[in-house]
């Protein structure tokens, strides 16, 4: 891990919009603050403005549970997640900020012989692709976490588990703040409290955005608006086969260290770690039901403290200190959406769903580099909007699992 | 969330399971859609900020499918 950085008295300006920008990002959570950081940093394009309906990195990136990995079934997903991760690994030093990122390990645990065939293969496909996995027996998972309950008497036993050492957890706050400071210290412009309401089409192509503060022209113009995708879509025309659910998590009040690495469970529904501060973070599926309410339905919350409970009988003694929930856009085959659109000059990205904290400098690098040269990133082709149509499908139900 | 099941009443909504959106129609003419058409009805579907038409089924209870229109941003539900 890098060396800490004292925390910087000076983050952005807070400029007034200009009337006209090479590119105009919709969306300042992680992905749109990303991708303009590399638009500047890697094709030297700073005429730049990311707009923001709240303030900034209020959305899914101040809601999310940091869990960081790259073990994803599919070479596509391999390739892009593991390109994050890699950029992960000297993100401190990049952004000169310290983002307390901490390559703890991810254990997935598995309950049953069906998730144990899909999490062996998992690991030996991420081998394949380069990418650190390892099978763990039951012991071996007691001796890596020792707060875990192997007990076989238990509703459903841990018969081994899934790791990737290289995971881990980063200070979702932190990681937007440096993206963000580093990108207005090279000229482009975050503008909070400005909400694009439509779009300014010539004929088949976009050529700004209307906002509450006005027409704001742009050559370009990229979404990056999570659980709000469709909203914006829908301004345009533009259908994508995204549905917004409520994903709810929660903390418990600060503890002492007891949980030294990311713990997960797609059968019981539960995944958890502990945050530098000492709280225990909690999160499991989505609702099921669309919503942009940013809250969930109660019984979520009850399942995963009871799979808790029973995976770690440590915890049954701590208090929830808060529950939340955001937006998430999740695509049928809960892969991400990324390229160009049939609006000439507007680029989504979007789909991230329940795990796109993760991607932030690997999307934002691929998303800046399909901006810059108007045609995608090697990375990205697969994740083209033409899929659902030609059926190439990255199913990754299996490792995207509860959830993160 | 409390859903109203039209023949049982409120009930909560740990009791249903969802059903997406509503009026998803089957292509007239299966044999003769293209692959773009296909697409449409499989994987896209209505995701608004506001008033949705919507199914649910009460699977913890009578088990019977109904339609009724929610809005997703207050949850409150009107009968559709
Ligand atoms: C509870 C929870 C737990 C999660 N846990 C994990 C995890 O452990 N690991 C992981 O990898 N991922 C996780 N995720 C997913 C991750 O948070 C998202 O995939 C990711 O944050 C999405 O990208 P973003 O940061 O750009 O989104 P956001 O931060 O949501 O940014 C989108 C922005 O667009 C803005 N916007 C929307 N409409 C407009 C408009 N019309 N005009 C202007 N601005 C607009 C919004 O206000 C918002 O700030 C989790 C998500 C949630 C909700
Ligand atoms: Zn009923």
């Amino acid at each position: 891990m890098a060396e800490p950085h004292p925390h910087p008295d000076h983050l952005w300006r807070n400029p007034e919009p200009r009337r006209s920008y090479e590119v105009v990002i919709v969306g300042a959570g992680g992905h749109g603050l990303a991708t303009a950081y590399y638009l500047a940093k890697n094709h030297g394009i700073t005429d730049v403005a990311v707009l923001e309906r709240g303030w900034l990195a209020g959305g899914n990136m101040a809601r999310n549970t940091t869990v960081i990995r790259s073990n994803y079934l599919w070479d596509e997903s391999a390739a892009i997640y593991e390109h994050s991760l890699k950029l992960w690994e000297h993100l401190a030093e990049e952004l000169e900020y310290d983002i307390l990122f901490s390559q703890r390990g991810v254990l997935s645990l598995v309950h049953s012989q069906g998730d144990r065939r899909e999490g062996m293969r998992r690991v030996n496909a991420n081998r394949l692709s380069g990418i650190d996995a390892e099978w763990l027996t039951p012991a071996e998972v007691k001796a890596f976490c020792p707060i875990v309950n192997i007990s076989p008497d238990v509703r459903y036993p841990v018969i081994g588990g899934t790791l990737q050492r290289r995971g881990g957890i980063a200070k979702h706050d932190y990681v937007a703040w440096a993206f963000a400071r580093k990108a207005d210290e090279m000229g482009v412009d975050l503008i909070q409290n400005c909400e694009v309401s439509g779009f300014d089409l010539d004929g088949g192509r976009v050529r700004g955005v209307h906002t509450n503060r006005g027409l704001i022209a742009a050559n370009k113009v990229a979404l990056c608006a999570a659980g709000h995708s469709t909203v914006l879509a829908d301004m345009v025309g533009l259908d994508l086969p995204i549905q917004s659910h409520p994903l709810q998590a929660l903390v418990s009040e600060l503890l002492e260290p007891v949980l030294n690495c990311v713990v997960m469970s797609n059968a019981v529904h539960v995944y958890v770690s502990q945050a530098h501060k000492g709280e225990l973070v909690m999160g499991a599926g989505m609702d099921p039901y669309n919503s942009y309410a940013q809250r969930g339905s109660p019984h979520v919350i009850e399942d995963q403290l009871a799979a808790a409970c029973e995976l770690f009988p440590i915890f049954s003694r701590a208090h929830v200190l808060r529950t939340w929930a955001g937006i998430v856009d999740v695509a049928p085959d809960a892969s991400p959406i990324l390229g160009l659109t049939p609006i000439e000059n507007l680029f989504i990205n979007c789909g991230w769903g329940t795990g796109g904290f993760k991607a932030t400098p690997g999307a934002g690098w691929v998303y800046a580099h399909t901006i810059a040269h108007g045609e995608p990133h090697p990375l990205s082709e697969p994740y083209a909007l033409e899929r659902f149509t030609t059926g190439a499908l990255i199913d990754e139900h299996g490792a995207a699992g509860v959830t993160h | 969330m409390l859903i109203p099941c039209p023949w049982c009443g409120d009930r909560e909504d740990i009791e249903f399971k969802y059903g997406g959106s509503a009026d998803v129609a089957y292509p007239r003419d299966a044999d003769a859609v293209d692959d773009a058409t296909w697409a449409r009805f499989v994987f896209f579907r209505p995701n608004p900020k506001g008033q949705m038409t919507e199914r649910w089924v009460h699977t913890a209870g009578c088990r019977r499918w109904f339609t009724l229109v929610r809005d997703t941003v207050t949850h409150q539900i009107t009968t559709a």
